[in-house]
């Protein structure tokens, strides 16, 4: 059953109509397939791009929609839905869009932005390394100054759509001042000396490919230097508040999607001479599920309208990614319970939900360092 | 140019329960998710085509409630340029005739029209005769079950595909033409294109506007009475076939006794 949402005005409501109307036609009926053939769906990015959905929150100026993030996210968990991956891949391509969007100027806007958020291109965002994860101020993919260029060495770590997407937004080091000696690369696919790694061998998400991406000698023009050398930290957590908005959105569509299939499931499998759903103790679980999940849905909105709005929302987007990625976690578990033997086949999508939910109380930040991020608010108030 | 008007209706989702009202059998509206019926979308696809192939205007064309303003915005935003929307209570429960005839009233309110486009059946009433009335009251060739169409100059050619095969037909324009699944895939609309749907002319018009005699409309005017209706009973259990060998066999025998084969 589509949520029952709350939009500012009818072209919002119209564009969460047109996302699920996609979701619904085009991601759901294939999204099982690629998921097990490990495989890209590069052209059902395609048709996002066409319809005008990879760079939603962006100025029309540069080829965005120019719509509240209260409404892209509300798109975007549609999309997740039906096709977590997709869903992760089209809110990662935002995050990776953010730095030039906000931090560029206006010739490099005018430059690179229409074509990334026009649709024909896919973005990632590479912070990560092997060593630096939780902790991304010790990175070490070093960007030397040669001439016009910058020589980059290195390599990052976790990549969603590494190997697959046409730009990386790279945050490498151009000084050993730790934490200010960070700093933002906007590097092209087809730069010489990148390349992707294997892909990583993953619980979940098998569809979203996930690589490293290795630096050797390769040369990235200066002008693709992003906000001035030692703001790449800034930058990267700047992205990374709103980047996890879209892992808290995409969550509650993974749980939707798991709590529709499991009331479907429940309505229909008979035992004991009636529907299971008309036993009190699977209706609470049903009952605790959908709670979670609309908690989880107010908590991404409420950070979302606040960051609209222009007031700080940090605090607010650290405990909409921890509430709902947890309750992600718990609901597609409990909707493998509500199953029951079939809910642990591949025959049901329920168990892939589950393995799918784990990885998002770990990327974009883990768990743990939300709570940080709101401990840090506590004490600071 | 070629000025186009496409009917379009909006319809309970398909995805949804559909119900109807106990008192008076009509269509229970607040029961299902409403949208645009998808053979509407590929009437629309076929005037876009038409449009982009030359020169043209597209008019979407709807008889329904306040809120089928939805399914109207949803034309729009795949490309048609403005839409008539007639909307009044005394329409509720209007039999096919009396529709036809509101249609042919609104038509005559669009600055000329060459070519009407509709869907061969709505989903829901599943009538499937508007489109041939609608022709009989303009005086107008009427080319339905349309799986293909072209058009050169003022010459319209039509494949019409029914159960006893396919029929090439021809005609002039003016005309009416239905069109059915085959006919193409309708495009998505665009981000750009739901914006800009907010900006196209949308101009409602009640019965009085038209110059229909309100005493045919509505459930009083109809030809016919529902007298009863009744849900579809739930689906019965299938047949199992156990394969003790004879599989083939015993699913041969139950498809023969269907008559299916």
């Amino acid at each position: 059953m589509p949520a029952e949402r709350l939009l500012p005005d009818a072209e919002s409501a119209d564009l969460v109509a047109l996302a699920r109307e996609i979701a619904r036609d085009e991601l759901a009926p294939v999204a099982a397939e690629y998921e097990e053939a490990e495989r890209f769906p590069r052209e059902q990015f395609r048709l996002l791009g066409k319809s005008g959905l990879l760079g939603l929150p962006y100025s029309e100026h540069w080829g965005g929609g120019d719509v509240p993030y209260e409404t892209y996210l509300q798109a975007l968990e549609e999309i997740a839905s039906a096709w977590m991956s997709v869903g992760v891949g089209l809110s990662v391509h935002t995050m990776s869009c953010f730095s030039l969007a906000h931090y560029g100027t206006d010739e490099q806007r005018d430059e690179w932005l229409p074509a990334m958020l026009g649709g024909e291109l896919l973005g990632a965002y590479a912070l990560s390394e092997t060593h630096a994860g939780s902790d991304a101020a010790a990175l070490s993919t070093r960007a030397r100054r040669d001439g016009e260029d910058y020589v980059v060495n290195g390599t990052k770590a976790w990549i969603t759509a590494g190997g697959q997407a046409d730009f990386y937004t790279t945050m490498v080091r151009t000084s050993d001042d730790g934490a200010k000696g960070i700093s933002c690369l906007l590097v092209d696919a087809s730069t010489p000396g990148l390349e992707a790694a294997a892909p990583e061998r993953k619980m979940g998400l098998t569809g979203s490919t996930t690589a490293q991406m290795i630096f050797s000698d390769a040369r990235v023009p200066t002008t693709r230097l992003i906000g001035g050398e030692g703001a790449g930290l800034k930058i990267a957590l700047d992205s990374l508040a709103s980047g996890r908005l879209g892992i808290a959105a995409c969550s509650v569509g993974l749980a939707q999607a798991a709590l529709d299939e499991a009331v479907e499931y429940s309505k229909a499998r008979q035992q004991f001479g009636k529907p299971i759903i008309e036993n009190q103790g699977l209706e609470f679980l049903l009952a605790d599920m959908a709670a979670a999940v609309e908690t989880s849905r107010a908590m991404y909105l409420d950070a979302a309208r606040r960051r609209d709005r222009g007031m700080p929302f940090q605090r607010q987007a650290s405990v909409a990614k921890l509430v709902a990625t947890d309750s992600a976690m718990k609901v597609t578990t409990d909707a493998v319970q509500v199953l029951g033997g079939a809910g642990y086949t591949r025959d049901f999508p329920v168990e892939r939900y589950m393995r799918e939910a784990k990885v998002p109380q770990i990327f974009e930040g883990t768990n743990q360092i939300q709570r940080m991020v709101i401990a840090r608010h506590l004490k600071e108030a | 140019m070629t000025n186009i008007v496409v009917l379009v209706k909006q319809v309970p989702d398909t995805y949804s329960e559909r119900k109807l009202n106990e008192s008076d059998h009509t269509l229970d509206r607040e029961s299902a998710d409403a949208v645009i019926d998808e053979i509407n979308e590929r009437a629309v696809e076929e005037a876009l085509k038409i449009k982009e192939a030359g020169e043209g205007e597209v008019t979407v064309l709807c008889v329904g409630p306040d809120r089928a303003t939805d399914a109207i915005r949803k034309a729009l935003s795949m490309g048609a340029d403005k839409a008539v929307h007639v909307s009044d209570e005394a329409l509720q429960g209007s039999d096919m005739v009396a529709t036809a005839k509101v249609i042919a009233g609104a038509l005559g309110k669009v600055d000329g029209y060459d070519l009407v486009i509709a869907g061969n059946e709505a989903s829901d009433g599943r009538g499937g005769a508007i489109p041939a009335m609608l022709a009989e009251i303009l005086g107008v060739p009427q080319l339905t079950h349309a799986r293909e169409l072209s058009l050169e100059g003022t010459t319209l050619k039509v494949d019409r595909e029914t159960e006893d095969g396919v029929t090439h037909l021809e005609a002039n324009l003016p005309a009416v033409v239905s069109v059915t699944e085959k006919i193409n895939e309708p495009r998505y609309p665009s981000f750009k294109g739901i914006m800009a749907a907010k900006k196209k002319p949308v101009e409602t018009l009640t019965v009085a506007d038209l110059g229909v005699d309100a005493g045919e409309l509505g459930l009083s005017g109809a030809a016919a009475t529902v007298l009863e209706a009744a849900p579809k009973p739930p689906r019965a259990a299938g047949e199992r076939v156990e394969d003790d060998g004879d599989g083939g066999t015993k699913v041969v025998e139950y498809l023969a006794g269907q008559k299916l084969i």
